[in-house]
């Protein structure tokens, strides 16, 4: 399956093979921005503002989305108080009323829990409250479904393709009519929705969806015909939003083309039903099906946003919904490390307690910077969209990645550490490990998600690098021509320093100089990618990978570096804690981009990984001679 | 028909209370803090004859620091109609005793016209269990302390049942009266995330001691506050005769 999706990806990045250049209309299925990622509308997208990640790709620290720390500020008092009072019903209801694992034995919700949800109004989280919902903020969305995660992944994720993909589109892009219309509903859980876009055909590579809508004759309806799979509450939901390809007239040429078109879909419309539902590995109690479309009438009036538009939606919709994940995961990750400490802390083995053993505690160190990194991102990210951000889709990628495979280390260490104990069911660590395994491969998988971020940030960076390049031919006369972002980066080209963190405790100086060489390295190295390889870097599987990653640990530095920073400021608590936690963190960051930036360039095997795969690709299995020879 | 309800904003029930340094009392800094679980049931009980039509609005009150209207936006969220916040901060609140908040909940049930009076039976961070005894007799009201069950009959009067040594005491008190909740009455549902939204809106009046008029001075004084002695470690015996020799020689049993 992944092989099916990285092959579509690279078609999709083939067919907009200009990503390099300034052209703004390079896309990656299933993960691509929607079109705001160069926007830059809100006040903390400004020329020094704007997307962190992204000025990481030119070599640049971009303080104003991660410095003073976001999520200590959006919240006013009021808020606080109210979200703090969400918090405690919210834990309660998952301690008393919902069983985990019996949800997993049954692959379903328990009747009583799912009415016990719709009570509790968890089916509305972020619907204005004039339409039936709570009208959270994207942290107080994050910090209840943190509760979610610590408790349930199965339910997270039925209530998560509920609002968080099902009718996200609706409040996104829907229109008065259609938010009065299915909000209040959808909110109270008395209609569910799913988002319909995966087909057999289409995984990663969304715009290549087969599912049609025509049309009627009299204009007043759509006809769509196709089918979805995998779709979360495929089998329940009575709202779709769907995307379908439609003929659309070329601007220019009027030409008819196909292009992407979302809709909101009743049940009720007829013609749409469902198959059985799926057996998962995990998150079990959520409903995943097939759902079929046969002539199912649309009224025109249901388009999502504009027709021919709706890859876009999707992508939004995605983007959008990825911040939660973040925030879900550090809830199970540290529900797995309180289980496992309180082993740690009683099991006596050889004589001491196994927390005394070397082995043991690096693995709890481990799980909390893991943590800590995760928390830090996730709620900074959701900050940052509440404050009015629209450049978040690289920070929105990295989180989701950084996080599911936080969680899929933190539960496997977690239960390592339990011994046979956790390999047992009823100690509740095999579940979270079959339930946490989808979160690295859907809502885009980590693979194209990797390549989105490095692409992302390297298209931007090689706009920059044009001017540059066509600047240094005759310096002098085009010098006051250039972009302060271009003029900053022939300084550092030449080696006039490097940009610093300005916002950082002085008691983090010394982590935070780490992550500003790796920065002005990390932006080198992007520049040396794109002068060596242009266009084609696309190509570079494995050195985009190595770029990714490097963002990734770059921006998780910044952004604990940030929170610590606060902790100190604020007198908090736990602050020493964090300060360890923060460089502790930048230095084993430091040493992972290190790494992977040199060996961009330097010697890699990656050319024997090439030829290994290939010849077992020619025969389709290891075919290799056996060590007795048969 | 209105009930007052008093609901106390006490250090969480699953908080060890740590007692600080100066000895004057346990630490409340930092703490959770939330409602105190008595007065939680007495709530939900409150909120249960509004429900049946017995009842027409059920007010909250709370006694003390800015805080404590988290408390009430609590009981609002769980179906209390309106909270009255009596602000009582700083040194004031620590010799906050049960008399002044009978005098206050007197004040109050006079002034908002109320025909029943509810308390939880105690709080558990002093466990006092004086305030609806003295509120009754203040007001010269009947009093249900200890209430297991409590209904309306008619509109004039309400049944209480007590539990008791032996058996269970069942007493009817004319209205206006002043009933206790004991852990059985009712057990307290959870506010929904959405009524605790709406709770934003419900209204949440401020009512001084001094615009009450009551005198809130203490009138006993806390000289202070101890942990509860450490339990030592036992020892293991050997043998019945080792147990023996320990009982008859350390325990001083003789047989």
């Amino acid at each position: 399956m992944l092989r099916a999706a990285m092959t579509g990806a690279a078609r999709s990045l083939a067919r907009n093979a200009a990503s390099v250049q300034p052209a703004r209309t390079f896309t990656i299925a299933a993960v691509a921005s929607a079109g705001s990622s160069s926007s830059a509308a809100a006040a903390h997208d400004d020329e020094e503002g704007g997307s962190f990640a992204r000025g990481l790709f030119s070599g640049r620290i971009r303080e104003s989305q991660v410095f003073p720390f976001p999520a200590a500020t959006i919240l006013n008092e009021e808020a606080k108080s109210t979200l703090q009072m969400l918090v405690d019903p919210c834990a309660k209801f998952f301690e008393t009323v919902n069983d985990p694992a019996k949800n997993d034995e049954t692959a379903s919700i328990s009747k009583e829990a799912w009415d016990g949800l719709k009570e509790m109004g968890a089916f509305g989280l972020q619907v204005p409250e004039e339409l039936g919902g709570l009208g959270l903020t994207n942290t107080g969305y994050a910090r209840l479904v943190e509760i979610v995660g610590m408790h349930d992944l199965g339910v997270g994720i039925a209530l998560g393709a509920h609002q968080s993909i099902g009718f996200k589109g609706i409040t996104l892009f829907g229109t008065k009519e259609q938010k009065a219309k299915y909000l209040p509903k959808l909110a109270a859980g008395e209609n569910i929705a799913a988002f319909a876009l995966t087909e057999p055909s289409s995984g990663s590579d969304a715009n290549s969806i087969r599912s049609r809508a025509k049309l009627s004759a009299d204009g007043k309806h759509w006809v769509l015909n196709g089918s979805k799979i995998w779709i979360s509450n495929g089998g329940i939901a009575e709202i779709f939003t769907v995307f379908a390809q439609t003929q659309v007239p070329d601007r220019k040429t009027g030409e008819l083309k196909d292009k992407v078109t979302a809709f909101i879909v009743e049940r009720s419309f007829g013609g749409l039903t469902n198959g059985k539902p799926e057996n998962k590995m995990g998150i079990k109690c959520s409903n995943t099906a097939e759902v079929y479309f046969d002539d199912v009438k649309i009224p025109v009036e249901n388009v999502l946003g504009q027709v021919g538009e709706g890859f876009k939606v999707a992508m939004a919709i995605l983007n959008n919904g990825r911040f939660g994940m973040g925030a879900a995961l550090s809830g199970t990750m540290k529900a797995m490390l309180a289980k496992s400490a309180e082993h740690a802390i009683n099991r006596t083995q050889f004589g001491s307690k196994i927390k005394e053993f070397g082995m043991i505690k690096e693995k709890f160190a481990q799980m909390a910077l893991k943590i800590y990194a995760t928390e830090s991102m996730a709620y900074t990210l959701a900050a940052n969209m509440d404050r009015g951000s629209n450049d978040y889709q690289i920070e929105a990628a990295i989180s989701k990645v950084f996080a599911s495979e936080a969680a899929w280390s933190v539960a496997d260490e977690a239960l390592q550490v339990m011994g046979g104990i956790g390999f047992m069911k009823a100690a509740g660590f095999e579940r979270v490990v079959r339930d946490l395994r989808i979160f690295r491969i859907f809502e885009g998988a980590n693979e194209i998600l990797r390549m989105f971020i490095a692409l992302t940030g390297i298209q931007d960076a090689g706009k920059d690098l044009k001017e540059v390049q066509a600047a240094l031919k005759s310096p002098i006369s085009n010098f006051g021509v250039l972009s302060q972002e271009a003029t900053k980066r022939i300084k550092r080209i030449v080696g006039v320093g490097h940009d610093t963190i300005k916002g950082v405790h002085p008691l983090l100086r010394g982590p935070a100089g780490l992550v500003e060489s790796q920065a002005t390295a990390f932006g080198a190295a992007v520049d040396s990618l794109l002068i060596t390889h242009g266009r084609k870097i696309i190509d570079q599987q494995l050195k985009l990978k190595r770029v990714a990653d490097a963002a990734i640990d770059l921006y998780a530095s910044v952004a604990v570096l940030s929170r610590a920073t606060h902790a100190l400021n604020s007198g908090a608590a736990t602050a020493d804690q964090e300060v360890l936690l923060a460089t502790t963190f930048c230095e084993d960051a430091h040493r992972r981009i290190r790494r992977n930036i040199a060996s961009l360039n330097g010697k890699t095997t990656d050319g024997s990984y090439a030829r290994i795969a290939d010849s077992i690709f020619e025969k389709g299995s290891y075919d290799i001679s056996h060590p007795i020879g048969f | 028909m209105r009930v007052i309800v008093g609901v106390k904003r006490v250090v969480d029930f699953a908080i060890k209370a740590r007692v600080k340094a100066d000895k004057t009392g346990v630490v409340t800094e930092g703490v959770k803090h939330s409602m105190n679980p008595f007065d939680e049931i007495a709530l939900e009980q409150g909120i249960r004859l509004k429900e049946s039509g017995a009842v027409k609005e059920v007010i909250a009150v709370s006694c003390g620091p800015t805080a404590c209207q988290e408390t009430l936006r609590t009981a609002l969220a769980m179906g209390a109609d309106r909270a009255i916040h009596v602000p009582v901060e700083g040194a004031a609140y620590e010799t906050l005793q049960p008399l002044a908040v009978a005098k206050i909940f007197k004040k109050l049930a006079e002034d908002n016209q109320a025909n029943l009076v509810l308390f939880g039976k105690q709080a558990i961070d002093d466990d006092a269990n004086q305030t609806a005894q003295l509120t009754s007799a203040l007001l010269n009201w009947p009093q249900g302390a200890f209430a297991a069950k409590l209904s309306v009959e008619g509109g004039s009067k309400v049944k209480v049942v007590r539990e008791i040594d032996g058996g269970l005491e069942t007493i009817e008190l004319n209205l206006p009266a002043v009933v206790s909740a004991d852990l059985r009455l009712a057990e307290p549902r959870y506010a929904s995330l959405a009524n605790i939204m709406k709770a934003k809106k419900k209204p949440l009046d401020k009512k001084t001691p001094e615009e009450l008029g009551v005198d809130i001075k203490p009138r006993i004084k806390t000289l202070s506050v101890e942990e509860p002695p450490v339990r030592k470690a036992g020892i293991k015996v050997e043998n019945v005769d080792g147990l023996l020799q320990k009982l008859r020689t350390e325990a001083g049993v003789t047989f």
